[in-house]
């Protein structure tokens, strides 16, 4: 079972760096998801390690070996496209056949394999049918069998529901994860899709302008965000800009637009330090009047507006001092709903505020999903 | 007087049939969203109203006209297409300005209507380059600025954002809804994506294989979804079969698999046969089996997904239920291989008669 | 989240088994078919081993590169510049000179205004094909593929007897001759076969066109003929400029026919072929011709993305009216009238004294074996085994180089490797032969060997540019993912862009093959005493060496030909779908 190992690899495409000084492990049996924007090098990192791009500079070890000469054909890793590359001109089974054909492996064997791995994707009876003829999903599953049937061990997984559905997206991506766990193949599957990564991923790697900028379970992923770009990127945020006021030992206060300040945990910051002060939307409470009872960092707002999004309502909130935050309720516990226009409380503990130093680029450039 | 009417709408290509029996209202400055899985016909059903495809069947009405024999140009209406479609032999300006050019308008009027919209959408600076150049969020947002500025009324919008990264859309999607309300816009917009539509539209239309399956706002379809595929489009829920044992005045009992299920919906169908349906996020999880009617079973598997977990628990009469609770105000977790207890609201339980095609055919979305 | 009760879980394991026996089955019945498939043999295998080390891949292009520098670039340029110590001798005489630099001129001249007009008539007759709704439209399209089936020798023939014999138009209007032999006949004639051409390209073109931009317009508001102007046209900007220079090319290229019609006329093919004896004269018209040539051609090359049609004003009423269905039949009539009358009926005109020579014994003499048809049995097993040996050549070569530039093996020096490919069909192919014939002289081998070698080259270009365009449009990625599957370089080549790509490689092998066995210029300045079929007719025609009778006949056997190697070709592609 292959491991993976990136150490200090760089590739350009004339004067873009595409990766930058990368690196990042894989272990055995995996399933790594690399989360980042468009254009954040997500497939030249994947073709890097199919062998289909040479690195400029950097090693690349599968399994301990390094494979940088090695060509793609001899690596032991199958890469899937964004747009499946199936071949058109041949046949579901000969789609799905066509790895263990290439490494001359036995003609029998390479039918029962292929044979195999149809019927774990559903595509039984579809044998003789051609790409053409099948559906979105299905192609998808076909992409998949294909890949699962060459006998690698190492998936390189490019967007693998990008093609999809929304809805078609929310319920394959289980089975996805199901079937590769299943058959113990190490995978790394790269999306934009902050969810799906959280769903798919037992780790995840946050890609952005070739680095990575934080590797680790989506727990702490979500919980412990290392950048503002982790923070907004993985399940949003709001975002409060202002300065250190006071430290003390057991916190600091952080004064805000119009002189709010707002009380938080850390002590690691100097007072007159320009920060940036993060919390998740289900974790801006909502506090109707009646209950407030002097506790520290309640403001009071307006709801500007209210959204209805299924399984929860995002409410829009400008606090007393002009700061816009969201916040997001549960729609199960929404005994009693607030109303656009109502005047209410905003709490935001101190044990949920994330601090950040104010980045030298300006909020908006770490805000914009790029 | 409403903006846009289709009367029996079909359209047929052959043995396909793209779209039947579709009648539609869309009242003057609403946001519709028209949702359901690929080749459902809401692509179909707004080039219609575009002039775009000429229905086999049926009529177009746009503020009362009759439109079915006016060519595209003489209609009025705004389009934003799926691919994008800017001109790519002219740079951002030439783009945007391209209406009211066609149409022969006053230089200095046009200009400055242009110049409005690009600030609007921060694409002033911008207005010299080529649209290859831009990025995929930008290049949207220049197709729509051009659709704003042919003067048009209504707006028709084909799956708008669906180029582009799911981070991007979220924040996209929300300034779209903004401009078209401060623009007093009638607005038609086609998507796959039912969280999208959830969050902007005024009124969400469902279809699924050519036909209209249930129109409403975003809350009646989430939490009382008449037809069964809405359940299962529109959001997740937890299905199950059983039969209607009971009616009574506090509700229908429901037999199934070893246990019963008290649900408060109506029944007003006659068959026996139903299927059960549940969002995950109703379903309450306890410690303790306190409650009479609470089913016991075991976590299979625990998914951290950020402000929510989802819980797949196996119950001990067999079924397999999602359960998603938040995570911030959940005192207690779970984890695999945990012995809960499952309680389904009464009001959350939602009813409908077994469908003819069978379950799994019914709901599925693809 | 589907949990059927106990009740259904019998069905569902029913369906599930039944589903598996109907996998089963399928399964068996499509190993068979891939069992039957023969196993890849050793040789091939050997070649896919060998294709994993980057010297042999390395090995293949540069063979190729350098069997095209040594076989197709170099000998033409080598052939007519080491001869340019003649100039001197065509400076001497004014009178030849002037008449040459003439030629020249005409060339470009006839060249130019061919182009304009066939542009300006063959587009909308493509746009009729593409977009209208007309029933006809199968009909004309079937129609736009004749002209390609005839040789150009029988265009030119045929041609000339519908413009300027008794036979033909002269007759509606009582006169002898209504379009004389020389500059408008030509103009006729030029403009009759590169009109096909033009159609073929842009309704290729417009079929690719993404619609949408022009749905996009009149949504805004445009009217239909002011967003083909402002938006389609621009867009096609190089459909067109490419078209333009195709129909360039062929006008300055063309001699058979040409020849046939051009009276006192000369252009540059015209002239060479008047005066293939008087080397001097010679390597001064066609060293003029290939420099001037390439020129012009890189010159649009470079200058045409920068024209842009005007639009500064959009005319809403005017424009509407202009695309009202009235105009459209109009504008359809005029098109396909233009059509009809200037190039179908002129390219079949001939058939009607072929049926004469059908009816009056010529035939029995054909097969009787008598001279004439001794030497044109002889020519036209020369034309075609030049045509088989050409064909072959240009596959084996030019697969590769089509390779190269197609996936940028060269990186940045593949564009300068594509324009230089082009340059074959660039030169007038009579120009071609002369040098061809200078440069292997030294090398002192057979004449059939120079046709071969000539032929080659003319037609060298078609099949590298269709095959190269044809693997550009297979994905790299599935290229690549079937590398990552496991199959070596060669296998990849072999299993997936063939496949996919055969089709392409079948039509540009056609396309060469026709275009050596239509071929008169190279083939008549290249060899002195072996005649090729086109030559051999031109012979007859031009210096009445068979009867008209026989000429038709000859010229019908040609046609003949081509149809049943056509017909072939589609019963063989037809067999592998």
């Amino acid at each position: 079972m292959p491991s993976v190992r990136l150490a200090k690899v760089t590739k350009r495409f004339g004067s873009i760096t595409a990766i930058d000084n990368l690196d990042l492990g894989i272990e055995d049996g995996e399933y790594l998801c690399v989360l980042g924007p468009t254009g954040s090098g997500k497939t030249t990192l994947l073709k890097l390690i199919a062998g289909i791009l040479k690195p400029d500079q950097g090693e690349i070890h599968i399994d301990g070996k390094l494979v940088n000469d090695v060509p793609p054909q001899e690596r032991n890793t199958a890469y899937l496209p964004q747009d499946y590359a199936l071949f058109p001109h041949l046949s579901v089974i000969e789609n799905a056949a066509f790895g263990p054909t290439s490494r001359e492996i036995d003609r029998e064997q390479a039918i029962e394999i292929s044979g195999k791995m149809l019927e774990m994707t559903r595509l039984a009876g579809r044998a003789g049918s051609f790409p053409n003829e099948l559906s979105g999903g299905m192609q998808q599953r076909l992409a998949l069998a294909r890949a699962l049937a060459s006998g690698v061990s190492l998936l390189l997984l490019d967007e693998p529901l990008g093609a999809l559905d929304a809805r078609l997206r929310v319920e394959l991506r289980y089975k996805l994860r199901s079937l590769v766990k299943d058959e113990g193949f190490t995978a790394i599957h790269v999306t934009h899709d902050q969810e799906e990564a959280m769903v798919v991923g037992d780790r995840i790697a946050v890609l952005r302008h070739g680095q990575i900028q934080q590797a680790s379970i989506p727990f702490t992923i979500y919980n412990e965000p290392k950048s503002i770009f982790v923070a907004n990127f993985v399940g949003g945020a709001n975002f409060l800009e202002g300065f250190i006021s006071e430290r003390g030992p057991s916190g600091s206060w952080v004064q805000l637009r119009n002189g709010l300040a707002v009380r938080i945990k850390e002590t690691g910051y100097s007072p007159g330090e320009r920060v940036v002060l993060a919390v998740r939307e289900e974790m801006t409470e909502i506090v109707k009047p009646a209950k407030r009872n002097g506790e520290t960092n309640v403001f009071a707002g307006t709801v500007t507006s209210a959204s209805f999004l299924g399984s929860l309502i995002r409410y829009e909130i400008q606090l007393e001092n002009g700061d816009v935050v969201n916040s997001r309720m549960p729609v199960s516990l929404r005994n009693d709903s607030v109303l656009s226009g109502e005047r209410v409380y905003v709490r935001l503990q101190p044990e949920n505020i994330k601090t950040y130093l104010s980045p030298s680029g300006g909020l908006y450039i770490e805000l914009e999903a790029v | 007087m409403p903006s846009v009417r289709l009367v029996n709408i079909a359209k047929r290509y052959g043995e396909i049939t793209a779209a039947e029996n579709v009648n539609l209202q869309i009242e003057n400055k609403e946001y519709i969203c028209i949702i359901g899985p690929s080749g459902c016909g809401k692509t179909t059903l707004i080039k219609c109203i575009a002039g775009i495809i000429e229905p086999t069947e049926g009529e177009v009405y746009i503020d009362g006209k009759l439109l079915n024999k006016v060519p595209i140009q003489e209609r009025g209406v705004g389009y934003v297409f799926q691919e994008i479609a800017l001109f790519p032999h002219m740079n951002i300006y030439e783009n945007v300005s391209y209406g009211p050019f066609v149409k022969g308008w006053d230089p200095e009027k046009a200009g400055s209507l242009v110049e409005e919209m690009l600030n609007m959408m921060a694409l002033r600076e911008r207005a010299k380059d080529q649209p290859n150049v831009l990025s995929e969020g930008a290049q949207q947002k220049t197709a729509i600025a051009r659709a704003f500025v042919s003067g048009s009324l209504l707006l028709l919008l084909d799956e708008p954002l669906g180029s582009l990264d799911a981070k991007v859309r979220t924040v996209l999607r929300h300034e779209l809804k903004r401009m078209v309300k401060d623009l007093g816009l009638t607005a038609v917009h086609v998507t796959h994506d039912q969280e999208e539509a959830m969050a902007i539209a005024d009124r969400i239309i469902v279809m699924k294989a050519g036909r209209i399956i249930e129109a409403g706002t975003p809350v009646e379809l989430y939490l009382s979804p008449r037809a069964l595929f809405t359940a299962n489009f529109v959001g997740e829920a937890n299905f199950m079969v059983g039969e209607v044992m009971q009616v009574t005045n506090k509700g229908v009992y429901v037999k199934m698999n070893g246990a019963v299920l008290h649900s408060s919906g109506k029944v007003d169908f006659k068959e026996k046969k139903v299927v059960v349906a549940i969002r995950p996020e109703f379903v309450g999880m306890e410690k303790s089996g306190v409650r009479r009617e609470a089913w016991k079973g075991t976590v299979e598997n625990v998914i951290f997904m950020g402000g929510t977990v989802r819980y797949e628990v196996r119950t001990d009469n067999g079924e397999l239920i999602v359960v998603k609770r938040p995570f911030a105000s959940d005192t207690y977790r779970w984890d695999a291989g945990s012995h809960v207890y499952l309680v389904f609201p009464p009001n959350a339980v939602l009813l409908y008669p077994y469908p003819k095609a069978g379950l799994e055919k019914e709901i599925s979305v693809e | 989240m589907v949990r059927k009760g106990t009740f259904t879980d019998i069905l569902f394991l029913i369906k599930y088994i039944s589903a598996h026996i109907l996998f089963q089955r399928e399964m068996e019945r499509q190993s068979v078919v891939i069992a039957q498939r023969k196993g890849t043999s050793r040789f091939v295998r050997i070649l896919d081993h060998l294709s994993s080390k980057a010297w042999a891949r390395y090995l293949v292009y540069v063979f190729s590169v350098l069997f095209f520098f040594a076989l197709i670039l170099i000998p033409p340029i080598a052939g007519i510049f080491q001869k340019i110590s003649l100039f001197g001798e065509v400076y001497a005489t004014p009178e030849l000179l002037a008449r040459a630099n003439s030629a020249i001129l005409w060339s470009f001249i006839t060249a130019f205004t061919v182009s304009i007009l066939d542009l300006v008539a063959a587009l909308p007759l493509a746009w009729f094909i593409v977009r209208s709704r007309s029933k006809l439209i199968s009909l004309v399209d079937t129609l736009t593929d004749i002209p390609f089936l005839i040789p150009t020798a029988a265009l030119g023939y045929s041609a000339s007897l519908f413009w300027s014999k008794p036979e033909g138009v002269s007759n509606l209007f009582g006169m002898e001759t209504f379009v004389q032999p020389g500059f408008l006949l030509v103009l006729l004639l030029h403009f009759a076969f590169s009109y096909p051409v033009i159609v073929r390209v842009m309704v290729g073109e417009l079929l690719g066109y993404k619609e949408v931009y022009e749905v996009a317009a009149k949504t805004l508001g445009a009217q239909p003929l002011t967003s083909v102007r402002t938006v389609t046209l621009p867009l096609l900007k190089p459909a067109l400029v490419a078209s333009f220079l195709l129909a360039f090319a062929r006008s300055l290229s063309e001699t058979g026919a040409t020849v046939m019609v051009a009276g006192g006329f000369e252009n540059g093919p015209v002239f060479i072929f008047n005066n293939v004896d008087n080397e001097s004269v010679l390597v001064y018209v066609s060293s003029l011709l290939i420099v001037t040539s390439v020129g012009i051609f890189f010159l649009v090359r470079l200058l045409a993305p920068r024209l842009r049609l005007p639009f500064r004003r959009a005319w809403p009423d005017f424009e509407r009216r202009l695309s009202s269905p009235a105009s459209a039949k109009l504008r359809d009539g005029t098109t396909i009238a233009t059509f009809l009358f200037f190039v179908i009926i002129p390219s079949l005109f001939v058939s009607l004294p072929l049926v004469n020579a059908l009816a009056d014994g010529t035939l029995g003499e054909a097969l009787g074996g008598v001279e004439p048809w001794i030497s044109f049995r002889d020519s036209m097993v020369l034309s075609y085994s030049i045509g088989l040996i050409s064909t072959v050549v240009n596959i084996l070569i030019g697969l590769p180089a089509a390779v190269l530039i197609a996936r940028k093996r060269l990186r940045h020096l593949t564009p300068v490797f594509d324009a230089l490919v082009n340059i074959p069909i660039i030169v007038p192919s009579i120009a071609l032969g002369v040098s061809l014939r200078f440069f292997w002289a030294a090398f002192e081998i057979h004449e059939f060997w120079v046709l071969v070698l000539s032929h080659t080259t003319i037609t060298y270009t078609y099949f590298v540019m269709s095959m190269a365009a044809s693997v550009e449009s297979v994905s790299p990625d599935m290229e690549e993912v079937a590398s990552t599957l496991g199959a070596r370089p060669f296998a990849v080549f072999r299993r997936i862009t063939l496949p996919l790509t055969k089709y392409s490689a079948f039509s540009g092998a056609v396309l060469v093959f026709t275009r050596c066995i239509g071929e008169t210029g190279a083939a008549r300045a290249s060899a002195r005493t072996l005649k090729t079929v086109p030559v051999l007719l031109v012979d007859w025609i031009l210096h009445g060496t068979a009867s008209p009778s026989e000429s038709a006949l000859g010229i019908g056997f040609l046609i003949l030909a081509s149809f049943a190697i056509l017909l072939i070709l589609r019963i063989v592609i037809r067999g592998k779908r």
